[in-house]
């Protein structure tokens, strides 16, 4: 039988080590679920398998025999295929389904003649072969997230993969969407694909995997058949004792309401939200990858376009054109994106902390250099952000520090209202646990939070109230006991509604 | 996965390692163009023996001064991330229209000023307009708005120069001429030193403290640097790339009204050479003492550069046509290094 053997890889960036001595058999024809919390090296791993990074040591074996991968078209050319969980940085956008699906072999004979009517007939033959219902001439920039992703998918099957990477494929996908996915994945098993599979997702993990390897901290903790092992055994070999239990948390959240969203429409979901947020409260917003938070998120921000629907706040009614307006009435935005939207990279770590009250530290348009730089030290010293000097450039500093600079950077008196999108993406551990635990202290100080998430642990730890988001809508709000780990992938993932006033 | 974190960690081990040729490469970066200049003074200065005298430099100061006013007002819109095509048809269109308003309707100093000035802050405002809310880039944009303004210092002319004592359609001369106050503004001298040079370095000095002593420097220079950012962070970035484009048609009108008074007559499409000059010397200013962006200074020293260049050329009888491929070798010299180390810097 085929098998893609992955031996002894180890790797590290400077000095910090991602993978250590990673060994995993990968059969032809089986379903080979790859574990793991964030950070414990899943992608590194792939990228590595894919060309797309180098090894440091260890080799890839096919058959026995090693393979030669240092590039990504050395993996395509060794039969090892990639879905990117980003489908869009895969595409190209402005070609049809058709032209997408071959684009490969066109890259690795440019001068070769071709004619478009063998190419649309041989698209239709492998998509039907697949049984996947696509159109060839449709344009990929019209196609949605999931499509997208078959697209791939046949991308990598006309170039007769003989191995086939699904890094995390469920996470933008409605249900029915995932049931298609699912009966392309064992169609692929029977002509004998083998297929790594990462997700987070138990209840698919156990549907479709045959076999699984668990990564923790960059070390192959353990490789099983799916099931000899149950979800919660999984579950608990995943985490380690890395992460404690839910935390109680006991504060005195007041009944009034501070921040009231009313029909705010969010255009790139076409929905309306509402929420309410008292003084004091965290509202954790639940929901997956794709479900439309980061969305709501600046829509209630009034970034995406002048709002539609109404604000409340402090008993008066807003209606925001831009984030300015939002800002002036004293709401808040930590974007997702911290490096591209959340700080400038090019300036320093005072100039971050200081735009959004730059006003406050000039007169008559005049910089007080002075006053600006006694701020941020000061800023500095609160948030526990670790920098050289205030005038450091901010593309220096690391993640969590960043992180912190972006939150920082709020933390003059008038803010009342927090949005946070995914503030604990990308940084360590213990930055997220200085970041948490800033948000806490702000709350106490009667602020209103409203925490993005797809990290259910930190929603769990975190919130007084968790709102489930699925497919742009909150389809279930959640108070006390309610509060677990099921009822908010049940929601999340289009379960049942559940509405439980507190 | 922790990608940002790691990246950050390399970057501060660069940063720690720094072999002998990095320390080269820095110290190029840095001064590399003020020791261009100082290589050129110095070889113009042995191979002709004119070069390094009190004229020659007041000439070569004169000569950059539209140059540099022209920059200033590129250097604007580099920084707010775009870009002004049209400066050399609004140098043109504010030439004509203080030499038309002088010598055609025979108006005092005041109305000579306010018309070009004028004219370039409504170009300056159509050029905002058609980028920031009809959304064509601002290099489309521009170009088309170039060839509009062009058009119309043509159409204006019918193609022809404007000068004291001109015939007129209706067979009489002229009514008025280039007054001696206005011609002082590009030709005339104080304690020796000509007016425009003075005049040029006050403005280097004044967009100097702009951009880095006030607030709305300070939030230019944010809006280019990642817009979206800018913007979430409640900057009025509409407002600020809007004030980018009027100032570049204010300072292009500007050098308009000097280039007027200097030569003394209205003369048809002059500044268009001046668009591709007031770019390059921007674009050079990047490299000066290794700012990396945008910058008064270093815009002016890329103007001295230029000018510098062209003087001790023509000094050498290089024929202009040919000076043009001393010029782009220079620019691709200045930006190499720029760019070369913004890359190994920042992007990673």
């Amino acid at each position: 039988m085929n098998q893609l053997t992955i031996k002894n890889i180890s790797k590290s960036f400077g000095s910090t080590t991602v993978l250590k001595n990673v060994s995993l058999t990968i059969h032809a024809g089986e379903v080979h679920a790859l574990l793991g919390t964030n950070g414990a090296g899943k992608s590194t791993l792939m990228k590595i398998v894919c060309g797309d990074y180098e090894r440091d040591s260890g080799s890839i074996l096919y058959n026995g025999e090693p393979l030669s991968i240092r590039t990504p078209s050395d993996a395509k050319k060794a039969g090892i295929g990639i879905v990117v969980q980003e489908v869009d940085t895969a595409l190209f956008p402005a070609l049809s389904v058709a032209e997408n699906i071959w684009a490969d072999s066109v890259n690795q004979s440019p001068f070769k003649l071709y004619s478009s009517k063998k190419e649309r007939k041989k698209t239709k033959q492998l998509l039907a072969t697949l049984g996947i219902p696509l159109n060839p001439d449709k344009l990929a920039s019209d196609c949605t997230l999931s499509e997208k992703q078959l697209i791939l998918i046949a991308r990598a099957m006309a170039q007769d993969v003989q191995y086939l990477i699904l890094d995390e494929p469920t996470a933008p996908l409605s249900i029915e969407e995932t049931q298609l996915l699912f009966h392309l994945i064992n169609k692929l098993k029977k002509n004998g694909v083998g297929i790594i599979y990462i997700s987070h997702r138990m209840p698919e993990i156990e549907e479709i995997s045959d076999r699984f390897t668990i990564l923790r901290d960059g070390k192959v903790h353990l490789t099983a058949e799916t099931k000899a092992v149950s979800a919660d055994e999984i579950i608990t070999n995943m985490l380690g004792s890395a992460i404690g239990n839910k935390k109680e948390r006991k504060r005195q959240v007041s009944n009034h309401t501070l921040f009231r969203a009313e029909n705010v429409h969010v255009p790139e979901t076409g929905k309306n939200i509402n929420l309410e947020v008292n003084h004091g409260e965290i509202i954790g917003i639940a929901g997956l990858v794709g479900a439309g938070k980061s969305e709501t998120a600046l829509a209630l921000f009034g970034a995406t376009k002048p709002q539609k629907g109404k604000i409340h706040l402090h008993n008066r009614t807003y209606r925001f054109r831009s984030p300015r307006d939002a800002i002036d009435a004293g709401v808040c935005l930590i974007p997702e994106e911290r490096r591209k939207t959340g700080i400038l990279l090019d300036f320093s770590l005072s100039e971050n902390l200081t735009l959004p009250s730059l006003r406050r530290h000039s007169k008559n348009g005049l910089l007080n250099r002075q006053k600006e730089e006694n701020y941020a030290s000061n800023q500095i010293n609160q948030l526990g952000i670790k920098a050289s000097s205030t005038r450091q450039p901010i593309h220096h500093l690391s993640g969590g520090n960043q992180q912190k600079a972006s939150i920082g950077k709020w933390l003059d008196a008038d803010r009342n209202v927090f949005l946070f999108d995914e503030p604990t993406k990308g940084i360590d551990i213990k930055a997220k646990t200085e970041v948490l635990s800033l948000i806490k202290q702000l709350a106490d100080e009667g602020k209103g939070i409203l925490y993005f998430s797809s990290e259910i642990d930190e929603l769990l730890e975190i919130s007084d109230k968790i709102l489930v988001m699925y497919d742009g809508e909150i389809t279930a709000t959640l108070t006390g006991d309610n509060m677990n780990q099921s009822a908010i992938m049940q929601a999340a993932t289009g379960g049942t509604t559940i509405e439980i006033s507190s | 996965m922790k990608s940002a974190a790691e990246l950050a960690h390399t970057q501060k081990q660069n940063a720690i390692v720094t072999p002998f040729k990095d320390k080269i490469v820095h110290f190029l970066v840095k001064y590399g163009t003020l020791l261009v200049i100082l290589a050129l003074i110095v070889s113009f200065t042995l191979l002709n023996d004119r070069f390094l005298t009190y004229s020659n430099f007041a000439d070569i100061l004169r000569s950059i001064s539209i140059v540099t006013l022209v920059a200033l007002g590129v250097t604007f819109t580099l920084i707010v991330g775009g870009f002004d095509l049209s400066v050399g048809s609004t140098v043109s269109l504010a030439t004509i229209a203080s030499a038309a308003s002088l010598v055609w309707y025979r108006q005092e100093l005041l109305i000579a000023l306010l018309i070009p000035i004028i004219l370039g802050i409504v170009i300056g405002l159509i050029n905002a307009f058609i980028t920031i809310k009809i959304r064509i880039p601002d290099l489309l944009a521009t170009l088309a708005v170039m060839y509009i303004v062009n058009g119309i210092q043509l159409t204006y002319t019918k193609g022809f120069s404007i000068y004291n004592n001109m015939p007129m359609d209706d067979g009489t001369t002229a009514p008025g001429k280039f007054i001696p106050s206005f011609l002082f503004i590009g030709q005339g001298e104080i304690a020796g030193v000509p007016f425009p040079a003075i005049f040029m370095i006050f403005c280097v000095i004044l967009v100097h403290l702009f951009l880095t002593y006030t607030r709305a420097g300070r939030l230019l220079y944010m809006t280019g640097s990642n817009r979206e950012a800018a913007r979430l962070s409640g900057v009025a970035v509409q407002r600020y790339r809007t004030l980018a484009y009027v100032l570049s048609g204010l300072f292009a009108s500007i050098a308009g009204i000097v280039l007027a008074s200097r030569i003394g007559t209205g003369q048809v499409s002059a500044g268009a050479p001046l668009l591709m000059d007031g770019v390059a010397a921007a674009l050079i200013g990047y490299s000066v003492l290794g700012a990396g962006k945008p910058n008064a200074l270093g815009t002016f020293v890329g103007a001295v550069l230029i000018g510098i260049l062209l003087n001790g050329l023509t000094m050498l009888n290089v024929p202009y046509y040919a000076q043009d491929i001393i010029k782009g070798t220079i620019l691709i010299g200045a930006l190499a290094f720029t760019f070369y180390q913004n890359k190994r810097e920042i992007k990673m």
